[in-house]
């Protein structure tokens, strides 16, 4: 009786960190097949001694595979779950892995795509590009630190968990917890998103409406004449309690849409290209749309 | 640049250049590309303030199945030698760096794609290896792809470096003042594309009412983004402690249209 052949945990870490370089051969044909299989290649080399047996293994995980690269990570676990099995001798086909891994790739990418690419990328992002700006350094390093600690330890502990939990994770997505998870980071991604938009998109017109005349008393009444030191302090003190200094107030269209609530515009610019991305165009064609909309604006003065 | 910074510099290009494709250390990402190129070349600030700006047009662009978005690398790299060429720190340079980063970002895009073809024959060296079983010819075929990743960004930048920089300067001189004041008020509104794609993905109706919270709070300009971020996750834990404790009633949530109000009246337009 041969002894039962286990993947260590030096063999998990392995194909972990190698999990990390799935996307590097990217191809048009079978995408992230060869990644695939590279993170593979420590456990393949572990559990089959033949030739034979590590040919079969390569082939089989040179199919077609596609997610998002960190979500890949329970994939792998419950991939190398059901290899140490079929290495110890359980029937477990070729149909049945390449079952799992195209079962469950949809519907991970599915998590993967707007938990990492939309939620926590834009917020840490936009974290450390509000830092940057001022030519802060914690912007950089805070945000290249945060990144990879979260996405470094999601992608050992969900491959752990993949592992341990082997097929049976299949029916855990549609549990509760990854549900919560969604939904709490999408909540809170719309709730950062509109901050971003109101801060971020800057849309300031320089059209100049005519002044407004003041009510009485709201202005400074100048006396003609020569001025005494008692009038002088009154007007300074005046003048310190925030009347204005002439009758006419300056009056801009900027100051009038901020009085309604300041980043209108951008919200609604940033509907307006939700819209045009319903439409199908490209966000390229967009992005070249506003440049030539802004040097329009520019040579007309309006902004 | 003095020769230790263009070899720095050429390196930075070819990690930012392999991160481009894997996506894990995020290099690539303006914030850290243009901010690592920014100190080689001595220029630390002005490199955090154009990573920083190029972040935020960035927010959204992401590579979601098959498709490719705008090559961020290429254009966080590029610009960044462009302004140090340009020898110009002051706001307006870096915006007008910022602007040349969109032109690039479209090339990048072609780049990506050849190389992405290129990879077809990989596998097929890939699958000729396997049938000998031989792991580690797989092996070396899956870092050429990486390496030639790498390559889609050293490359432009060693072309872009060899430019001499009385070139670059005068191209950026010449400017009229329609182009610069233009792009940077363009650059003010760019960002809106990136947020617009991010929201099409997350919005649906149970949602959106957050988005108003956010946008009527951001107005306050007193709280800073951290504190903003606090109310956020606040909100997030009580929404879905609250939805638990609704018991069976909360379970139709989910239900009804495309659940995207917002979302349905576009596309009603």
């Amino acid at each position: 009786m041969a002894e039962k052949i286990e993947l260590t945990r030096n063999d998990r870490l392995s194909v972990a960190w190698r999990s990390q370089f799935l996307q590097g051969s990217w191809n048009y044909e079978r995408m992230q097949n060869v990644g695939w299989a590279y993170a593979l290649i420590p456990a393949i080399k572990k559990l089959y001694k033949t030739k034979e047996d590590r040919s079969a293994a390569l082939k089989r995980h040179l199919e077609f595979f596609n997610t998002h690269p960190y979500v890949a990570s329970p994939i792998i676990g419950v991939t190398l779950a059901l290899e140490e099995e079929r290495a110890n001798g359980a029937p477990i086909d070729d149909t049945a892995i390449q079952g799992v891994k195209i079962g469950m790739m949809g519907p991970l990418a599915g998590i993967g795509d707007p938990v990492f690419w939309f939620t926590v990328r834009p917020i840490l992002g936009a974290l450390g590009a509000s830092l940057a700006a001022s030519g802060n350094i914690l912007g950089p390093i805070l945000f290249f630190v945060l990144w990879n600690v979260i996405r470094m330890s999601f992608i050992w502990y969900t491959q752990e968990f993949g592992y341990k939990a082997g097929s049976a994770i299949t029916q855990d997505l549609s549990g509760g917890l990854l549900k919560d998870i969604t939904k709490g980071a999408s909540i809170l991604g719309m709730f950062i998103l509109a901050v971003l938009v109101e801060r971020w998109v800057s849309i300031k017109f320089a059209v100049e409406l005519p002044a407004k005349q003041l009510a009485k008393g709201a202005y400074i009444n100048f006396p003609n004449g020569n001025v005494t030191g008692g009038k002088l302090q009154q007007i300074l003190g005046d003048q310190a309690s925030g009347l204005s200094l002439t009758k006419m107030a300056p009056n801009t269209l900027q100051a009038n849409l901020d009085s309604l609530i300041p980043g209108l515009m951008g919200l609604l610019l940033t509907f307006f290209a939700m819209w045009l991305l319903k439409k199908k165009v490209s966000p390229i064609v967009m992005i070249v749309g506003i440049f030539i909309f802004g040097i329009l604006m520019r040579v007309l003065h309006i902004m | 640049m003095s020769i230790i910074s263009i070899v720095l510099v050429v390196i930075i290009a070819f990690f930012a250049g392999m991160e481009g494709i894997l996506d894990e250390f995020q290099i690539h990402q303006p914030l850290v590309s243009a901010t690592l190129i920014g100190l080689v070349t001595g220029h630390l600030t002005a490199g955090i303030m154009l990573g920083g700006s190029l972040q935020m047009i960035a927010l959204g662009w992401a590579n979601i199945g098959a498709a490719v978005a705008p090559d961020i690398a290429l254009a966080s790299v590029a610009s960044s030698i462009i302004m140090v060429k340009g020898n110009n720190f002051t706001p307006a340079g870096i915006s007008v760096a910022v602007a040349s980063a969109i032109p690039l970002a479209v090339a990048g895009l072609f780049l990506t794609m050849i190389v992405r073809t290129v990879a077809v024959g990989l596998t097929h060296g890939a699958d000729a290896a396997a049938k000998e079983g031989n792991y580690r010819a797989v092996e070396r075929l899956h870092l050429v792809g990486i390496l030639l990743q790498g390559l889609r960004i050293a490359i432009p930048t060693v072309l872009l470096i060899a430019i001499p920089a009385s070139a670059v300067q005068s191209a950026l001189a010449s400017m009229p003042d329609w182009l610069t004041g233009g792009m940077t008020i363009g650059g003010g509104m760019v960002v809106a594309v990136g947020y617009a794609m991010v929201i099409n993905m997350m919005a649906t109706r149970e949602v959106w009412p957050f988005f108003a919270i956010g946008f009527a709070l951001a107005a306050v300009s007193q709280l800073t983004l951290i504190a903003l971020g606090a109310i956020g996750v606040a909100l997030a834990l009580i929404y879905l402690n609250l939805s638990k404790m609704g018991g069976n009633s909360g379970g139709g949530s989910n239900g009804g249209g495309s659940g995207d109000p917002v979302g349905e009246i576009l596309d009603q337009y």
